[in-house]
């Protein structure tokens, strides 16, 4: 496996204490920095997530150098993993609170969740239905639960269907685990999924 | 599809876990480092973690628990958050954002807010304008008088002017991701939920309520369950009566065919 240095994307997102948490139980090498010297050195990169859209990446501009983080992912080819709203903002554009663009990596919409009568925000338990054969589900039989926490996902209708791993249904289908060659990105937080969550960050590092 | 939640609620006073019945009497039940440990490895669907403290003194005082003393909530949390790959919600004396900003800061994902945003329903806006809604949890703690049901704050002890659907409504509006209804009457009674002030609340918000208050036996979860649309059961003292009780309890409802995750045990 190859883990030699794990970097946690900071950029003051509220979930990275506990990303750091669960992957120090797979590996000792693993830091929380935004700094371009240790996102060069890493193996892996993961962007946690939690709030709005809008104000996410406003931080991410702001504090994560991304040419050099651009160029690591897709020069250097080395796995990305987006959680949550680290996900989202992999999107071309999302539409809390107004319209924000993204990063555009993983072209598609982020719009809230048309629910009908269920509550929102979407938290708690909810099964992922595997679309599309993948390294990073490995391991997985089933349809596994994950824990969500959110309002907004990817429009399923907006996405390339070679990049849905796994949808989850709330009121309507939307894309859960989503995928573009080295780039990940999950709508729930595996850090918070137990045993499951730890298979699929245990594969993330594996990748 | 999205399965109920069981959520064992962890009451902490003064560095201690305790028991509590209508929120006036206190059982002591140890260390609440160890029960944590335990609650994780029955994997519990989340965990809320309330401190009920009348003052700020967190001292364990005993060593030979096998864990040094603690002397703050922040360090409690540190040692949860690291053992716990699950959600934990924690609760109690958060007054200002800085409050909450420290608590994610050491783990946490979601805050829960009493007695604060009954005295300034700004703050309910504020916080959910900073950290999001989904971070932000209302407790609202009622209590029966002559058959009217009102809020109260202060660990239960003052009434306020607000019925609970008045008062729902209102921090809904103002940002509230979800709510945590506890029924003061039914702590600690083991009689079941207060099916009627779950049903007046889940009708009139369209944010995820969490049950609380009652539970004395498993089928009170599954009443709640069948009688109401609860997002989430929650429970107090019955899950520290016993060895397993959150697997125990979880495979009741599974067998019983309740939408919940399959039970599970986890080793940490």
């Amino acid at each position: 496996m190859n883990k030699s240095a794990i970097c946690i994307l900071d950029y003051g997102s509220g979930n990275v204490r506990s990303v750091y948490n669960v992957i120090s139980q797979l590996t000792s090498q693993v830091h929380i920095s935004n700094e371009k010297k240790d996102i060069i050195a890493s193996s892996h990169l993961i962007l946690p997530g939690v709030g709005a859209f809008g104000a996410a990446m406003e931080k991410i501009r702001k504090l994560i150098p991304l040419s050099i983080l651009e160029n690591q992912i897709f020069g250097k080819k080395k796995p990305f993993l987006g959680i949550c709203v680290g996900m989202q903002v992999m999107a071309t554009v999302g539409r809390e609170f107004g319209e924000h663009n993204g990063l555009n990596w993983i072209p598609g919409i982020i719009n809230k969740l048309e629910t009908d009568e269920l509550p929102l925000p979407h938290v708690g338990w909810n099964n992922c239905i595997f679309k599309k054969e993948s390294a990073f589900t490995r391991g997985f039989t089933g349809e596994p639960d994950f824990y969500f926490v959110h309002s907004f996902a990817y429009v399923l209708a907006t996405v390339n269907n070679n990049s849905v791993i796994a949808t989850t249904n709330y009121g309507t289908d939307f894309c859960s685990i989503i995928q573009k060659d080295n780039i990940y990105g999950v709508q729930f937080h595996p850090e918070k999924s137990q045993k499951a969550g730890k298979l699929l960050l245990t594969n993330f590092l594996s990748t | 599809m999205k399965k109920k939640r069981i959520i064992p609620i962890l009451l902490l006073k003064n560095g201690w876990l305790v028991q509590s019945k209508e929120f006036s009497r206190f059982q002591n039940l140890g260390n609440p480092v160890t029960s944590v440990k335990r609650i994780s490895e029955w994997a519990a669907d989340e965990l809320i973690y309330l401190d009920i403290s009348r003052d700020n003194s967190y001292d364990l005082r005993r060593d030979d628990l096998g864990h040094p003393n603690r002397h703050t909530i922040f360090e409690i949390l540190d040692d949860v958050s690291k053992m716990a790959n699950m959600p934990i919600t924690v609760g109690g004396g958060i007054k200002t954002l800085n409050d909450i900003q420290k608590r994610l800061a050491k783990g946490a994902d979601k805050v829960a807010i009493n007695t604060a945003a009954l005295a300034n329903l700004n703050f309910v806006t504020n916080s959910a304008k900073e950290f999001g809604s989904q971070c932000i949890v209302i407790s609202i703690d009622v209590k029966l008088f002559d058959n009217v049901y009102a809020v109260m704050s202060h660990y239960g002890q003052k009434r306020t002017q607000y019925d609970p659907v008045t008062w729902a409504k209102l921090v809904e509006k103002s940002g509230a991701g979800e709510l945590l209804l506890n029924s003061i009457d039914r702590d600690g009674m083991k009689t079941g939920y207060d099916i009627q002030l779950l049903n007046s609340v889940v009708s009139a918000v369209s944010i995820p309520v969490i049950a609380c208050g009652g539970v004395g036996e498993w089928s009170h979860f599954a009443e709640a369950l069948e009688k109401t649309k609860v997002d989430a059961i929650a429970a107090a003292n019955i899950f520290q009566y016993s060895d397993q009780s959150v697997y125990l309890a979880k495979k009741y409802l599974y067998e019983h065919s309740f939408p919940v995750r399959p039970p599970d045990l986890m080793l940490i």
